[in-house]
């Protein structure tokens, strides 16, 4: 009789241990994710800060490529005020594209190429672009681990148990590792 | 990897005891044979503590000075700091600090104790001869060194490694003006037996120590290379700066025999032979970039 009542007290203590280390692995990996999008939201502010002295300097040189001055803006002030994750991402990709426009204008002014100023800036951008992208693939990899932790057995009983909901990844289109390497 | 990370904290403490009971034995011998006596053991400990602790939280600055490495701001080189300040995000590290040494030979090393000190050092020539995703893969190597603990163990290592050459050199020499006096007669049998070991620390110690050395820092290599090509997940990027590396013929003048296997690359550029493969302090190049197009292949 008493052993049994021991070997079920070791059970429970045993099962009480385990909710306790898979609920605060949860929530490390919780607070890592928000700790990693505050790293890209900080990445994120530090572009938008950059691109009105970068469209100023090539405005210098190129005053007549008036369209692709606007496209710029209106894909920061977009990329600005977008709401939730998903929105970021969309508007992430359009200014993106709108930057690789306004570089392909600067090609053709030598003169503006040469100046210290732009390429100030552009090693600040590229360099920027390069930090979000791995900023990124933290967060995306703690979602992940997150995610698996979340529906795998048996820490998806334990997880369902005190509501931690999944996270959206942040995707941004892929561009390719040669394009970044090009801007030098 | 956190298996590796435990691995090397515990390998560093390793360390330093085998190094503590070495010097104390040597310290005991060196008594024994001269009149000190247990003065030896006494004064062999105070060193051997001085030096284990001086190696723990000076040894980076001792070889960034013997590498005759200067801090660089972000002013200086923005590239390079952009670079470092992106896969210490990938990382999850902080950045690490920024030294250069001026020379063409391009080459890298990563040191410290922990990743909240650690620094990463560079040739100018490396910045010169690479382009920027070659370089995101050296730099990832040693953000990888710096992650794994592998910075401290290697940074003892250099220091430790001098320090039991330099006290069995130590012992040597006492033989000399010490080993031939005896306190009296019947102690004679146990001083030729503790000469005798004494000898063959002397001889061996320095040895092993540099093997055990070599073959611990080649397999660091390895996986400095794997995992800081999971970094920048592509590993081409190091492959190309590996091969870059090699093809360059240039020795970098401010290294030596001592802190050769903290580079990147061997910085010495030795002979090619079957007997120095054992005195290697790195794995062949050939061998590093066919394992890292390997995993670009099966990564695509």
């Amino acid at each position: 009789m008493s052993l049994v009542w021991v070997v079920l007290l070791i059970l429970f203590v045993v099962i009480v241990l385990s909710v306790i280390a898979t609920y605060n692995r949860l929530i490390t990996l919780r607070n890592r994710i928000d700790n990693a999008w505050a790293q890209i939201s900080v990445q994120l502010k530090r572009r938008y800060d950059l691109i009105p002295n970068l469209v100023e300097t090539v405005k210098g040189y190129a005053a007549h490529e008036k369209e692709v001055f606007e496209k710029v803006t209106k894909a920061r002030t977009q990329a600005i005020q977008a709401g939730n994750i998903k929105e970021q991402a969309s508007a992430e990709n359009m200014l993106t594209q709108t930057l690789k426009s306004l570089f392909a204008v600067a090609e053709a002014y030598p003169e503006l190429k040469a100046n210290q100023n732009f390429m100030m800036l552009q090693e600040e951008l590229a360099g920027t672009e390069s930090k979000i992208a791995y900023a990124r693939q933290f967060y995306n990899d703690t979602v992940m681990r997150f995610h698996t932790l979340i529906q795998s057995f048996p820490s998806n009983v334990v997880a369902s148990i005190f509501g931690f909901k999944e996270r959206d990844y942040f995707e941004i289109e892929e561009t390719s590792r040669e394009s970044v390497e090009v801007k030098f | 990897m956190y298996e590796q990370i435990s691995s090397n904290v515990r390998k560093s403490w390793a360390m330093i005891a085998i190094f503590v009971v070495f010097v104390v034995l040597l310290g005991y011998i060196f008594g024994e044979l001269t009149q000190f006596g247990y003065a030896g053991v006494i004064i062999a400990l105070v060193v051997a503590i001085t030096m284990s602790w001086t190696s723990y939280y000076y040894s980076d600055r001792i070889v960034l000075t013997m590498s005759r490495a200067r801090p660089v701001k972000k002013e200086e080189f923005p590239y390079l700091y952009n670079v470092v300040e992106g896969l210490a995000i990938a990382a999850d590290i902080p950045t690490p600090k920024m030294y250069v040494i001026e020379d063409t030979a391009p080459n890298a090393f990563a040191t410290g104790r922990d990743p909240e000190h650690s620094a990463i050092v560079v040739t100018t020539g490396l910045l010169e001869k690479l382009n920027r995703v070659e370089l995101e893969g050296v730099i990832a190597h040693e953000m990888s060194h710096i992650k794994n603990y592998d910075i401290r163990f290697a940074t003892l290592v250099v220091v430790m490694v001098g320090s039991v050459t330099l006290l069995s050199d130590w012992l040597l020499r006492s033989f000399w003006w010490g080993g031939g006096r005896r306190r009296n007669e019947d102690r004679g049998e146990i001083n030729v037996i503790l000469m005798v070991v004494g000898l063959i620390l002397a001889i061996l110690a320095p040895l092993i120590a540099q093997l055990m050395r070599l073959a611990l820092s080649r397999q660091r290599e390895f996986l400095a290379d794997a995992s800081g090509a999971m970094l920048t997940r592509y590993p081409e990027g190091l492959a190309g700066a590996l091969e870059k590396l090699a093809a360059d013929r240039e020795p970098l003048e401010v290294a030596n025999k001592a802190t050769a296997h903290l580079y990147i690359v061997n910085p010495l550029k030795n002979l090619k032979g079957s007997v120095n493969n054992l005195f290697n302090t790195h794995p062949p190049m050939e061998e590093r970039v066919k394992k890292l197009k390997e995993m670009a292949f099966e990564a695509n």
